[in-house]
């Protein structure tokens, strides 16, 4: 792990998760939602609104943006400033759960680390567990209610394995949430015809494990 | 109990912003002087589209304020979680509010005239949540 340029969460070496490195996943996340935007759309068509894709892919055009103008120093604070912008932009439900995954992740790293801000990927899974908690919190949802939780739950354990694990982990919750049927959201309304899709939220959750994946496997996480 | 010489504020927060708007009106219209009860729509997206805006929960929460505490009625999934991180967030709105349990157009007309009668917080979410009592059959 290299030090150089660390303190200014700019350039760290290989393998470093600072502040480049989180700027760099939700930029894949954005750049992957924004690829699939149609295909959450699609899901959401079947028990949602039908808005899922274009919600996140406003949302997440907008953390870009903002993280691009504003570059913060610190991984907390790029947590912070792109759940604050989901809260702001995605419209639907699913700005203020991301957004809050986002933003608790954050404060748990930042109570963790306190000065430094370079957490290893054990003190990156604690922090998320944190997240994830707080979204079970603000949404009601526990494991098998077919949203977001049914993808990140398991992801989060895998992390203590490896990047990739908790990228396959996320991708096989959600398509887990086909056979279930919802206990929460617009979807829950369907009763039994809300089984036999795939929940969008749990498939965005998945986007953004993957990109996660992508992003440490780059940097040599 | 209030602290300030003005009352409760409210925000109506829906999915849409011709239901907050008219939900705010009607209110207003109930209680008689809409001097008496400040209350704000915070309805739809910023761009005018269907969902809701943390932005315009914020900025409307705050035109009501008046130091005796602001009580926040909402509709839908996305608007009530809006408002529920805004609170766990504990940051941008003002520092006396709460979400208030309650049936939207019911629980804030019931809010309002609970305010314009100088009720505080409390009594306001109180005369708000009492509105699920009131069975239609």
């Amino acid at each position: 792990m290299g030090d150089e340029g660390r303190d200014k969460g700019g350039t760290g070496g290989p393998g470093t998760l600072d502040a480049a490195f989180f700027r760099r996943w939700l930029d894949a996340a954005a750049a992957l939602i924004d690829e699939e935007a149609e295909r959450l759309t699609a899901l959401d068509s079947a028990i949602g609104d039908a808005d899922h894709g274009a919600n996140m892919r406003r949302g997440f055009s907008a953390v870009r943006e903002s993280l691009a103008a504003e570059e913060p120093a610190s991984p907390q604070a790029v947590l912070a400033l792109a759940g604050r912008r989901l809260v702001s932009t995605v419209g639907g439900a699913s700005g203020p759960l991301y957004g809050t995954l986002l933003r608790r992740t954050g404060k748990a790293l930042g109570e963790a680390l306190g000065e430094r801000t370079d957490p290893d990927r054990t003190e990156f899974a604690a922090a998320l567990r944190a997240g994830i908690d707080a979204v079970s919190a603000l949404g009601g949802a526990k494991p098998g209610d077919k949203t977001m939780i049914d993808a990140l739950v398991p992801a989060a354990e895998a992390l203590s394995t490896s990047w990739e694990a908790a990228a396959e982990a996320a991708r096989e919750g959600a398509a887990a949430t086909v056979p279930m049927r919802a206990h929460k959201g617009r979807a829950s309304y369907l009763g039994e015809r809300s089984e036999g899709h795939e929940d969008p939220g749990a498939a965005s959750a998945a986007l953004l494990l993957g990109a996660l994946a992508d992003t440490a496997g780059r940097a040599g996480a | 109990m209030s602290t300030g010489q003005g009352g409760v504020g409210l925000v109506v927060v829906s999915h849409s912003a011709t239901v907050a708007q008219a939900v705010a009106r009607l209110a207003a219209q109930l209680t008689g002087s809409a001097e008496d009860v400040r209350i704000e729509a915070a309805g739809g997206t910023e761009d005018g589209g269907l969902g809701t805006s943390a932005d315009l929960v914020v900025r409307a929460a705050h035109a009501v304020d008046q130091g005796a505490g602001v009580a926040i009625l909402a509709d839908l999934g996305s608007a009530v979680l809006t408002v529920k991180a805004l609170l766990a967030d504990g940051e941008e709105l003002p520092e006396r509010s709460a979400l208030v349990d309650a049936p939207l157009v019911e629980g804030t007309i019931a809010a309002a005239v609970a305010a314009s009668a100088g009720a505080d917080l409390e009594g306001v979410r109180a005369a708000a949540a009492e509105a699920y009592d009131y069975h239609k059959q």
